[in-house]
């Protein structure tokens, strides 16, 4: 039931989000045919706002564009004049997913047991030097990180592809750029939570018991310490798969992400409504997921 | 894991790969406007000439002879009798006269239909004054001859039929799908490649077309084209071997520049454009030509090229280039400070006491290089060192840039501007009063006049003579506009290894000549 009123609710959340980002394009200075060469007559000019409808007035283009939007239609991009928004979005969403995918798989892989061995050996030199490794992970911006990347695995030592995506070769540094972040995030909440679970009374309780410290690390306090992590993987999730600008730029990849930055800058309405709307989409269905999984991993959790 | 083996997908390797700068905005002939974007599209599509790829000169393309009426206001062009679409089918007149009505026709809305201006009616069709085509001065006499009437003689009107605008493009497939034809598979195209694939922001992939007129003489059977901006990014994909070529000037690294123009594969050329500012005269104090003259002795060019953009440029008095067909232009304002600070004076602001402040607008450059900003910090700096007086600098968003400019809502602007084709009017012809692209508020009748009479005439030397005539207004009396330096290009590649590119002030490099003469090591 909770969760089918939250899916409900997801609705009007959506139409005020498209609404908003439909009024705030508009009102954005400039226009997406303001361009350096001016058409040799005005009519030309009057010919293009003609056909995208921008001599409407704003309430009734937004009318309009809701309209396309229930027949699944985003429109056309103002910019890719040849290019549809949904076409735009078939094209480079499943390229960012799987990028953000394989990020993810590389961030958990890496972060979960660095969180834990940290944990486990908390104030012995394992946890310094892990939990600096975290921070370092943190602290290196992805723009700093690939070009490191491939300076040394493409270009010094030859071993990999510069940039592009067409082999399996291409996939492996841009996922690591781009997840070596969430390492470092990943780590921290979870060791965080684990050293906070260590010391409830259940876990007392159990030790009293008699459990060993293996089984209890692994079944009780790393299930509860796992939940602050699953509530940050949500937004997480939503970021990674929607591409990045900066790792997608630099590997020369043909993903959603540099659409997303530069369709602002090219002020192409349809294409920032579409895309927030996607965005938005995805952080929603996203943090419904965590909700889900949180009833999963904590009994004591309930919806009503 | 279907994804990522669907990911990888099995393509044969290319025999050619280019980095030509950012995603195409289009591929269709009558919409784009990026030079970019043009070298792509005219391996696609064909005009009745098309640009020899040493010089970028205009040479017979799908018309093999023409004749010019002795007014130089009718040209009858005859077309080769063997043209055929890519997907079969003769390639005919009334296809060459659709194209260019298509240009023209409102529905359209292309940027660049004042290029068919030049044609009789081609402005009242464009405009919707009339709305009969056929009134418009091109027509097919019969199956393989198309007969253009225009207005003026135009000296440069085959350098223009063979510029995207007036390339054959299928009417049947774009009657079919609209604004989506280039997704269209197969594509029917008149050019010497095929579209095989188009992936954003990935690649876009041509083929070999066999049926192209001149199909013998292709040099490469596949080319894949790389949409990168990122400059590091496209010199390590080059150094990598990845790409066998990178020709965009946008696609050097600025910090790199002194170090890679010394290499044997980096290829510099004087290129048809040129780095400008403009006053907005209709702004005090700038209304003043004494003012505008006196900014523009003020500014010592050598410093911008030596100190900001370092790639070899020529600093300029005059706003065409040299090196444009039929023209010398006519020297304009030197470094002359002490000049500048007495015409100040005689303008009313000695010392610069009492000029109001103003401000210089420009947007951020392409590639990331605060290029626009650098120079304006130096022009800041030299006028504050020489005049006396305070300029304040103001960076907006390319797109709002644009949008300033043409309302006249700054004071100073950068500007820029690279030829359409390889003639001075495509730089003087843009300062006529009421031009679109004049953005100063400036206008003076003589000048009007003299590019108006240079265009009417047939004689090369008279018409070279007002030309420089109405330069002068432009550059040495009036000054709505100081021009700073000349663009240089950037090419890239191997020359052992690659065959078929020759630097010319176009930058146009006609895919169909290149070939790879050794694989990539």
């Amino acid at each position: 039931m909770y969760f089918l009123r939250r899916i409900a609710f997801a609705i009007p959340l959506l139409l005020v989000i498209s609404a908003l980002a439909f009024a705030l394009v508009h009102l954005a200075p400039g226009g997406p045919f303001d361009r350096e060469r001016k058409p040799a007559s005005p009519e030309i000019e009057r010919n293009l706002r003609a056909k995208y409808h921008l001599d409407e007035p704003v309430w009734k283009q937004y009318g309009r564009y809701l309209g396309d939007l229930l027949h699944g239609d985003f429109g056309a991009s103002m910019k890719y004049r040849n290019h549809s928004v949904s076409d735009i979005i078939a094209q480079g969403l499943p390229v960012s997913v799987l990028l953000g995918g394989l990020a993810f798989c590389f961030a958990t892989a890496v972060g979960l047991p660095l969180g834990f061995f940290t944990a486990a050996r908390r104030g012995r030199w394992p946890d310094y030097a892990g939990s600096l490794l975290a921070v370092l992970a943190v602290c290196i911006p992805s723009f700093v990180l690939a070009p490191a990347l491939i300076l040394v695995f493409a270009i010094k030592l030859g071993w990999l592809p510069v940039g592009l995506w067409s082999s399996p070769w291409h996939m492996i540094l841009p996922p690591i750029a781009l997840g070596s972040f969430f390492i470092g995030q990943v780590a921290r909440i979870l060791r965080e939570g684990m050293l906070g679970a260590a010391q409830s009374e259940f876990v007392m309780a159990a030790r009293a018991k008699g459990l060993g410290e293996t089984t209890l690390l692994f079944k009780h306090v790393f299930r509860i310490a796992l939940l602050p992590v699953v509530s940050y993987t949500g937004p997480m999730l939503a970021d990674l798969l929607t591409g990045s600008f900066i790792v997608e730029s630099i590997f020369q990849i043909p993903g959603i992400g540099v659409f997303l930055v530069n369709s602002t800058l090219n002020l192409d309405y349809p294409m920032i409504v579409g895309l927030s709307l996607l965005y938005a989409l995805l952080l929603i269905g996203l943090n419904l997921a965590v909700d889900f999984a949180y009833t999963w991993l904590d009994p004591r959790v309930k919806y009503e | 894991m279907a994804c990522f083996l669907g990911c990888s997908r099995h393509e044969p390797p290319a025999d050619l790969t280019i980095i030509n700068f950012v995603e195409p905005e289009s591929l269709d002939p009558a919409i784009i406007t990026a030079q970019a974007d043009m070298r792509i599209v005219s391996g696609l599509f064909e005009g009745l000439t098309r640009l020899e790829p040493v010089a970028a000169r205009a040479v017979p393309g799908l018309a093999e002879r023409w004749e010019i009426s002795p007014d130089g206001k009718t040209y009858t062009f005859h077309l080769r009798t063997n043209l055929q679409w890519s997907t079969g089918g003769p390639i005919t007149a009334d296809d060459v006269v659709y194209s260019w009505l298509r240009e023209l026709d409102p529905a359209t809305a292309s940027d660049y239909a004042g290029q068919l201006y030049y044609l009789k009616n081609g402005e009242d069709f464009n405009t919707g004054k009339i709305t009969n085509a056929s009134l418009v001065g091109v027509h097919a006499l019969d199956k393989f001859t198309v007969r253009a009437e225009l207005i003026h003689p135009t000296l440069f009107f085959l350098d223009i039929c063979a510029m995207p605008l007036t390339c054959v493009v299928p009417r049947q497939t774009i009657e079919k799908y609209g604004d989506q034809w280039l997704n269209a598979r197969p594509l029917p195209v008149s050019g010497a490649y095929e579209l095989a694939a188009w992936r954003l922001n990935d690649k876009v992939r041509l083929k070999k077309n066999p049926r192209y007129w001149d199909a013998a003489n292709t040099q490469s059977e596949i080319i894949d084209i790389l949409p990168v901006g990122t400059p590091n990014t496209a010199l390590s994909l080059y150094e990598r071997g990845q790409v066998d070529i990178v020709w965009d000037k946008e696609l050097i690294p600025t910090e790199l520049t002194d170090v890679l123009l010394k290499r044997p594969d980096f290829h510099t050329f004087t290129y048809l454009g040129t780095y400008f500012f403009r006053f907005n005269v209709t702004r005090k104090p700038f209304d003043d030509p004494r003012v505008r003259r006196a900014l523009a002795l003020a500014v010592d060019k050598e410093r911008i090229v030596k100190k900001i953009t370092r790639s070899g440029e020529l600093t300029t008095s005059h706003l065409v280039p040299p090196g444009t067909a039929n023209y010398a232009a006519p020297d304009g304002l030197g470094y002359n400070p002490e000049l500048a600070r007495q015409l100040l004076a005689q303008a009313g602001f000695p010392g610069g006491k009492g000029f109001p402040r103003f401000e210089y607008l420009f947007n951020a450059g392409a590639g990331g290089a605060n290029l626009n900003e650098n120079i304006a910090i130096e022009l800041q700096q030299m006028w504050r060192d020489e005049l006396g007086i305070e300029m304040e600098i103001r960076q907006v968003e390319t797109q709002v840039f644009w949008g300033m400019q043409q309302r006249l809502e700054y004071a100073l602007s950068k500007s820029s501007w690279i030829g359409d084709y390889n003639d001075a009017n495509t730089f003087l012809g843009m300062f006529l009063s009421g031009d679109g692209n004049n953005q100063t508020g400036w206008s003076n009748s003589r000048y009007d006049e003299l590019v108006h009479d240079a265009n009417e005439t047939t004689d090369p030397a008279a018409r070279e003579k007002m030309f420089q005539q109405a330069e002068t207004i432009l550059i040495r009396d009036e000054l709505p506009v100081v021009p700073l330096y000349i663009y240089v290009g950037i090419n890239y590649f191997n020359t052992n290894r690659i065959s078929g590119i020759w630097q010319n002030m176009l930058d146009d490099h006609p895919l169909r000549c290149i070939r790879k003469i050794k694989p990539r090591p």
